[in-house]
């Protein structure tokens, strides 16, 4: 072993990991030839190959489905969106332009009730529950242990509804105080994490019977709602209402049809 | 380029993402847990990326974040998961030696800090350029490399039986 100017920490890595060009690399080569220093290249070498033989059976393992899936939902979505977009527009103006017409005609007073009945709950609701990480729902969405589980609180057959063709998977649901029943949420995320909810409650008093609406909350959460004899639902979202609407329309159709 | 290209491009470094969260995180479903949470944030995100860029580098980009905020939240509420060495090693090993060295190296790998982990693995099995390795962990070249050095330095420590891997990985 020979002492000499010591070698540069940086390039023992670079020449285990074979980062120097090949002059670089021939010259250090030489100068280790008899310092402890080839020792350390050695080991670092060692170990990469020790990672190898450790993970790279992963490599050769086929893709679990769940993995391929996402490019699936994604690119399943991306041809909805496209063909959505050229809709949109009219239909938008359609069903809003019917909305108004609605809103002409009632009083200011029963906006109120309905705004306290359907909006602000499932708005709050809305709120509450999407922020949550860890916990959004209570009981993931098993479907038919869901459902049934949630139509025996609500007593009333629900179903949840399927918006996967709007690129929104169902995540689960959980059951809320109503003001003197019941009330239930299921909560559907798509691929970039947004969130919509859908809020059902079973004790809707002092709002009649009220088509297709649209009502916004203080908070800006936008909200379809309808109104069924005690039953109130309100999709919820915090996305422009021209986005929302056609989820809403699926809803609708779902429940009602 | 097409979005059928594109598509591929992604599902091309799935199984580099999938090897490199095992070595990371060490548990086969979290792992993939990871490279799921990683991949629909990449699809949902492919528009934004510059398409002469370096698709890998911006996948494991991705890939850090989200292991960075999930081990921020595990250091808050502390847990401990004893490592499960049957899920890494090898079904056959030529020996008995080279079975008890690798054993020894997913102990020592599991065992180092987060930071010097990423580095070593980034490097040693992903075999990336340094400068990529410092673009992908938004770090100065001379961090990522006496991260290296620290990481590397501990392992042959471990290797040697002289630093049993006493500190348990923080998941």
């Amino acid at each position: 072993m020979t002492a000499g100017p010591p070698i540069d920490r940086d390039a023992l890595h670079a020449l285990a990991d074979g980062q120097l060009d090949p002059a670089e690399a021939e010259t250090l080569r030489a100068a280790l030839a008899d310092r402890p220093e080839a020792r350390s290249v050695a080991d670092y070498r060692r170990i990469n190959a020790g990672l190898h033989a450790l993970y790279d059976a992963t490599l050769d393992q086929p893709i679990p489905d769940r993995l391929l899936r996402g490019p699936q939902a994604w690119w399943r979505h991306r041809r909805w969106a496209r063909a959505a977009s050229l809709a949109a527009a009219g239909l938008a103006l359609v069903i809003v332009g019917a909305a108004g017409g609605w809103y002409a005609r009632d009083s200011m007073v029963r906006v109120r009730q309905e705004q306290t009945a359907m909006v602000r709950p499932a708005a709050v609701a809305h709120r509450v529950y999407v922020a949550e990480v860890r916990h959004p729902v209570e009981v993931t969405a098993d479907q038919e242990h869901l459902v049934r589980w949630l139509s025996n609180r609500l007593k009333k057959q629900i179903k949840a509804p399927v918006l996967e063709s709007a690129g929104f998977r169902l995540m689960g649901g959980r059951l809320l105080p109503g003001e003197t029943g019941q009330a239930a949420q299921f909560m559907y995320e798509n691929l970039q994490g947004r969130r919509l909810t859908l809020y059902i409650r079973n004790d809707v008093r002092g709002a009649r019977e009220t088509a297709f609406r649209f009502g916004q909350d203080e908070g800006g959460v936008n909200v379809f709602y309808w109104i069924e004899g005690p039953m109130g639902y309100a999709i919820t979202g915090q996305m422009a209402r021209e986005e929302l609407l056609p989820i809403a329309k699926l809803v609708y159709e779902q429940l009602e049809g | 380029m097409a979005d059928d290209e594109l598509r591929q491009l992604v599902i091309d470094q799935i199984p580099h993402l999938r090897r490199y969260a095992m070595a990371l995180v060490g548990d086969r479903d979290r792992a993939d847990d990871l490279v799921q949470d990683c991949l629909e944030r990449g699809w949902s995100r492919l528009k934004l990326w510059r398409r002469d860029g370096n698709i890998r580098a911006w996948l494991f980009t991705i890939m850090h974040n989200l292991n960075a905020n999930a081990v921020r939240q595990a250091k808050r509420r502390p847990r401990h998961d004893p490592i499960d060495e049957t899920a890494v090693l090898p079904a056959t090993l030529p020996n008995q030696e080279q079975r008890l060295e690798l054993s020894l190296l997913a102990q020592g790998i599991a065992a180092l800090p987060v930071e010097q982990r990423a580095v070593v693995l980034l490097v040693g099995l992903e075999q990336m350029r340094y400068e990529e390795v410092a673009g992908i962990l938004e770090l100065p070249i001379g961090t990522v490399m006496s991260r290296l050095h620290r990481g590397r330095e501990r392992l042959r420590r471990t290797l040697a039986g002289e630093a049993p891997p006493a500190l348990r990985r923080i998941k």
